[in-house]
């Protein structure tokens, strides 16, 4: 056969064929349907939800449940807490991910013990363990280590060696003993995350690095970390999403400054229990959504680089270019 | 060995041995190559050539001997008869004169192809970035990609990814460039358009270690020809003696299946 042959030869009618039935996936969506009506009719003719409780009047003249001044107060509390207890756990995870993959066998086997501990104590219990920490020391400040043991030495009995102190029970109460125990939890497991992250970078990144003459600093900060960025977002993106609804643990602490214990209070003061949970569902479904869409953009900026969309889009302009800037097939 | 002093070469190395483990990958390797001279680095696989190479540049450790480049000895100081391990900074400051080109390319892929080779020169010399986005603009003109300054590398061929890697190197305007298998990772039609850029540096003066399988371009472009076997250098001279005639069993058998 000639090629003369093979390029005159009719294109063939292109393919209209039955598709494939799927009777199956049909008897599904009616069940799904019909159990999505069920729910909403519950919503929408059950009275016992009070909607007008939650949203619009919970006694004479107030505002619904969901926007009173004390739940008000506590959501500010709750976003408050999340975002401190992350930071905190965020920057602790970084170093304690780095320690664990240092050369140094003590660095390593410090942030191993420190991931060790805190994964396996509930968070309800540090919770409450921190709130009650405070009965150890009577003040807590900065100073030299063994202040009062070197002043026992040289025969100063009220020697501390304190620059600068509070009295503990001030310190280590409520809001800083429930953001310490969450944020010093999460730090083991944002470690765990970061680890993962940096170990997933190829070696040949940080060698390229290397070999160009930057630092292990300047290494870790413009080369791995942006890149473990990818591994370790997603994760992290749930570890603040629990972080938000581990928030009302603290009521054990105990943080009044919360969204579900201002809530639990107004139950017990109007005896209403239902419409006040359903209040704060709504809340927490309002925030994680929020981070959600958050994370997505997060996400979006650091697969720079990467991704089977962005890599046929850069292609099929390369393609466009070599055809003189048109493009293929389109009708003239 | 060449008698040549420390002074007047580029790379020395004395009696270098590098071992993992009790595995030994250099046993007592010899070299001296001279400001401009394009040195090709042959052998079978194992043979350490690459191990010798990340020795120059103090990826690697070296276990025995010294390498010297332009007269300072890599990774340590001599002091009092004694060797003082080089801190952090110090081995950085080294392997900022000496560009590396890895086999497998090794660009950042969160960065443009701009930004890769800008990031050295901005970060690490702390020079103006306006002045280095002229001079990384000239260098990707230079090795054929002014065009795409702005895409990903993962948007790019291997061969293109490559020659970005040489520019990046030679934004830090190195005084030597190490090559370790440059070519070994592209497709067969992409190999050209590589050996092309490094034979325009080598013309323009640059030092230059090639380890490399491309017999073709060591006997071309190459000054000095090493053939590497079992962590020794087996055979050493001008490439066309080397390839053409060989002295050694080894060397002969093992150009006799490359080319």
């Amino acid at each position: 056969m000639s090629d003369e042959s093979t390029s005159v030869r009719a294109r063939p009618e292109a393919i209209k064929a039955v598709p494939v039935r799927h009777p199956a996936r049909w008897v599904g969506l009616g069940v799904i349907a019909i159990l999505v009506a069920m729910f909403v009719h519950l919503l929408v003719t059950n009275d016992r939800f009070r909607w007008s409780f939650i949203f619009l009047e919970y006694q004479d003249g107030k505002r619904g449940v969901m926007f009173t001044e004390p739940v008000l107060e506590g959501l500010r509390g709750t976003i408050l807490l999340t975002i401190s207890s992350m930071a905190i756990g965020i920057l602790l995870g970084i170093v304690i991910a780095i320690m664990r993959l240092s050369e140094n066998k003590i660095l390593s086997s410090v942030a191993f013990v420190y991931t060790w501990f805190f994964r396996a104590v509930p968070r309800l219990v540090l919770a409450v363990l921190f709130g009650n920490l405070n009965i150890l020391w009577e003040r807590i400040g900065f100073g030299l280590p063994f202040g009062t043991q070197i002043g026992q030495l040289f025969g100063l009995d009220n020697f501390d060696g304190q620059f600068y102190s509070i009295k503990a029970s001030d310190l280590l109460a409520g809001f800083v003993a429930g953001m310490l125990a969450l944020g010093l939890s999460e730090a083991a497991y944002m470690a765990e995350i970061v680890r993962a992250g940096i170990q997933s970078i190829d070696e040949g990144q940080s060698e390229a690095a290397v070999a160009l003459g930057m630092s292990r600093g300047q290494v870790l900060r413009r080369v791995v970390l942006p890149q473990a960025m990818r591994v370790i977002v997603p994760p992290t993106g749930n570890e603040i999403i629990a972080m938000v609804k581990d928030t009302s643990l603290v009521a054990f602490v105990p943080v009044t400054f919360e969204l579900w214990f201002q809530l639990q209070q107004v139950s017990a003061r109007t005896f209403v229990v239902l419409p006040v949970i359903v209040a704060a569902l709504i809340w927490y479904l309002i925030l994680c959504t929020v981070l959600m869409v958050a994370q997505f953009f997060v996400e979006r900026h650091f697969s720079k680089g990467y991704g089977a969309a962005a890599k046929a889009k850069q292609r099929l302009r390369d393609i466009q270019v070599e055809q003189g800037g048109r493009i293929t097939g389109e009708a003239p | 060995m060449t008698n040549a002093s420390s002074s007047d070469a580029m790379v020395r190395a004395d009696n270098v041995h590098k071992s993992f483990g009790s595995l030994e990958v250099l046993k007592g390797v010899d070299l001296v190559v001279r400001p401009g001279e394009v040195c090709c680095v042959l052998g079978p696989s194992g043979s350490g050539k690459s191990t010798f190479l990340r020795c120059i540049n103090h990826l690697e450790k070296v276990n025995a001997g010294r390498i010297f480049v332009d007269g300072d000895l890599m990774g340590y100081r001599e002091r009092g008869g004694k060797l003082h391990e080089l801190g952090e900074k110090d081995v950085a400051k080294q392997r900022r004169e000496i560009g590396m080109v890895f086999q497998r390319f090794n660009l950042f892929p969160h960065m443009t192809v701009l930004q890769n080779v800008m990031e050295a020169p901005c970060r690490v010399k702390r020079e103006s970035k306006a002045e280095v986005r002229d001079r990384a603009a000239g260098l990707l003109e230079r090795v054929g990609l002014g065009a795409k300054m702005d895409n990903y590398p993962g948007q790019l061929s291997g061969g293109q990814q490559q020659r970005v890697a040489i520019a990046r190197a030679l934004a830090m305007r190195p005084k030597l460039m190490l090559f370790d298998e440059p070519t070994s990772a592209l497709d067969p039609e992409l190999v050209g358009e590589v050996l092309d850029v490094m034979k325009g540096l080598a013309s323009d003066g640059m030092t230059m270690i090639v380890v490399t399988h491309e017999i073709g371009f060591a006997r071309e472009v190459g000054d000095n020809l090493i053939f590497m076997d079992g962590g020794v250098v087996v055979e050493q001279g001008p490439p066309r003696d080397v390839i053409g005639n060989p002295q050694h069993e080894r060397t002969r058998a093992f150009l006799s299946k490359v080319l």
